[in-house]
């Protein structure tokens, strides 16, 4: 699950990690008010309006058919009310947005780091993952923050520092002391790092992330380590122990359709293509894309129904399936192995029956357990329904369909 | 005696009197499988399908002498009934749990470490020797006895390749699903090592999804013994979008090495037998085989 900036820094701030100060805003009036707050606050009248998407590259990003970037510096009350205006309720595109953008519903009024001090304010890269191949949490570290960090590791790989984290001991002081040191810190700012590298390890860990992010990590002119921008994946496996998390879903970032196949538990993700898919089993779901592109097709989606394809779990995926207009076809893979294919041809014939006006074509190849009996089911149940045993029939079924 | 299980295996089942655990034990004894018993924490001294249940897995295997466990466990309390299997030292652990918490099996994964205990899974279908014992919750009857081993990440993917491996005229050795979560305790290149080593295995079909470096890792293994067996490979999701989980947790494209393309390409130049279709599994055995 992905969380919002001000959300993860809000949760930063609990594990005691310094964060640019910000306040989260859905009008522009609110905007105003934020901003003489901050002002109050920091003495400086300089504060920074930050659209609150779930994409990266909002600095560069723009308002669709506006100038207005999606992070931008106001001056004054008035200047950050005319940026919220802007941006609120606009569709920002970030080049990981995709063409299509996000429509900005809220905006975080931050306070502006970059105030004058004793020494130089410099930009840092943090960031803790897991390592899959090693087990381990990997810290992840570089001087060159503020960027881009696949351009940094492609371009200049030994600008890129890792720290692996025992899962034994958890993060020790030698190896915080160690990325303070490799930043080039000294005095102050070092004391505040360590302190920073390990409360958000330990953020990390006691929120169960899957991913954490700061870039830029910021060194402050009056030698602070605080986060600027945060960017926080939590582990979905884990958020049975963290109700309070799960509350910070914001559904209205996620495709409509994927929302509504969770509710009938069925693991759904949407794609461009035209041809519908409805499997069994996530490893078969994608092989069964692949299948279809082969074909000569390209996969509506991928639908995983689990081990427990009856007719209702067959009827939601046909529903959420049909709901997109590209498909031109329907293809249901199913290996029953526990479960029988004649209880899931009768779930086919009895979804296909109820939703009464599908149009596109449907094939469905059942495997396994009683595959003859399903097969004779679905032939003579009288619905333009082609049936399949082998894989490699189905594909030819899916081949005539786009053809 | 193929790999990791057979008939002589000792098997209890933790989380033994649940729905998921009743079910499959049922089924595993009706395959063959020795179960000996089970464990549910409070349940001791009770009998449930005609074998005893213990409060702690040390007293099931004092008791029984069990050698293999095979966990239903719910996510929540899956890696602590790992790691409790593994101190009572049990030889085989085979975790079928879907939805563990990756910091959980950071913390199991380090249990382990030199551990006489051997993990498959989580998230995964389970063992199975075909005709002897299964370790697992896949259909029996899929899985003809014959000397192809499989190695894969996915469930209802093995059952595909088992049929098609016995419509060839083939058979099975012992399947592994090794699971498809992003941390699990058997990685591609352990489970095929054990195959390529297995004398009752003559050659192996190896699966692999999007996501993680596990089939290159096991490519130049393979590569580097000097291909002693024929194995023919897939990868699942060369349609999937990066960035997105496709269904298991640890199938998600992180970069460019991880991408079915990729891990097809380097599993080729490695002397893998790899197949762009998953209707061409059995086929290209069969093909090979037949030289």
């Amino acid at each position: 699950m992905n969380l919002h900036e001000y959300q993860a820094k809000e949760l930063l701030k609990k594990y005691n990690v310094p964060v640019q100060e910000g306040i989260p805003v859905e009008t522009a009036g609110a905007a105003e008010e934020a901003y003489k707050q901050i002002k109050v606050q920091t003495g400086n009248s300089f504060a920074v309006v930050k659209a609150q998407i779930h994409a990266g590259g909002r600095g560069k990003g723009k308002i669709v058919g506006t100038e207005q970037r999606g992070v931008a510096v106001g001056k004054s009350a008035d200047d950050v009310k005319q940026i919220a205006t802007n941006i609120l309720g606009g569709t920002l595109v970030t080049i990981q947005t995709g063409p299509a953008g996000k429509v900005v519903n809220k905006i975080l009024v931050a306070q502006d780091v970059y105030y004058p001090g004793p020494n130089p304010v410099k930009e840092y890269y943090l960031s803790i993952l897991l390592d899959r191949s090693k087990g381990m949490n990997v810290i992840m570290y570089s001087t060159e923050g503020g960027m881009n960090i696949e351009d940094v590791a492609h371009d200049t790989p030994e600008k890129i520092f890792k720290e692996w984290v025992h899962p034994g001991g958890g993060l020790q002081g030698f190896q915080a002391r160690k990325i303070a040191f490799n930043f080039g810190l000294s005095g102050e700012a070092f004391k505040n790092c360590v302190k920073f590298v390990t409360n958000l390890y330990n953020a990390y860990v006691g929120l169960d992330c899957s991913m954490l992010e700061i870039n830029p990590l910021f060194k402050t002119s009056d030698e602070k380590i605080i986060a600027v921008d945060c960017k926080m994946n939590l582990d979905d496996n884990a958020l049975m122990r963290h109700a309070d998390l799960e509350a910070l879903r914001d559904i209205s970032e996620e495709d409509a359709t994927e929302v509504e196949a969770g509710k009938y538990n069925l693991n759904f993700v949407k794609l461009d293509g035209n041809v519908g898919c409805m499997v069994n089993g996530a490893g078969l779901a994608m092989a069964t894309m692949d299948m279809i592109k082969l074909a000569g097709g390209e996969p509506a989606n991928f639908l995983d129904v689990g081990g427990t394809a009856n007719a209702q779990t067959v009827e939601a995926g046909f529903k959420i399936i049909l709901k997109d207009p590209n498909v031109k076809a329907i293809l249901i893979n199913i290996f029953g192995g526990i479960v029988r294919c004649d209880r899931v041809a009768q779930g086919v014939i009895d979804a296909y029956k109820n939703l009464g006006n599908i149009t596109v074509p449907i094939i469905v190849r059942l495997q396994g357990t009683n595959a003859t009996e399903a097969k004779k089911l679905i032939d003579e149940s009288g619905l333009k329904v082609e049936s399949a045993i082998l894989l490699s029939e189905a594909a030819d079924l899916v081949k005539k369909a786009v053809a | 005696m193929s790999v990791l299980v057979n008939k002589n295996s000792k098997v209890i089942v933790q989380g033994f009197t649940g729905t998921e655990g009743t079910f499959h034990a049922t089924q595993m004894i009706e395959y063959g499988t020795q179960v000996v018993g089970g464990v549910t924490p409070g349940k001791g001294g009770a009998q449930h399908l005609d074998r005893p249940v213990f409060n702690t897995v040390a007293d099931a295997v004092a008791k029984t002498g069990a050698n293999v466990s095979i966990i239903f466990v719910p996510p929540a309390f899956a890696a602590d009934a790992i790691m409790e299997a593994t101190d009572a030292g049990i030889a085989l652990v085979v975790c079928i749990t879907e939805g563990i918490p990756v910091q959980d099996m950071v913390k199991a994964k380090n249990y382990l470490l030199g551990k006489n205990t051997r993990l498959i899974g989580p998230n995964c279908p389970g063992v199975i020797t075909a005709g002897e014992c299964k370790v697992g919750i896949m259909p029996g009857f899929v899985f003809k006895q014959g000397r192809i081993g499989i190695v894969s990440k996915s469930g209802t993917l093995t059952y595909e390749a088992a049929d098609q491996v016995a419509k060839a005229g083939l058979g099975i050795s012992t399947a592994i699903g090794i699971g498809g979560d992003p941390i699990i305790g058997t990685p591609t290149k352990e489970a095929v090592e054990l195959l390529m080593n297995d004398p009752e295995t003559d050659a192996i079909v190896m699966i692999g999804e999007i996501g993680g470096g596990m089939e290159a890792e096991a490519a130049n293994w393979i590569k580097a013994g000097g291909n002693k067996k024929p194995v023919v490979g897939f990868i699942a999701g060369q349609t999937a979008p990066p960035g997105r989980r496709m269904g298991h947790a640890g199938a998600i494209i992180g970069g460019e090495d991880d991408t079915a393309a990729a891990k097809m390409k380097i599993m080729t130049e490695c002397g893998i037998h790899v197949v762009q279709s998953p209707a061409d599994i059995g086929k290209k055995m069969k093909e090979i085989l037949g030289k």
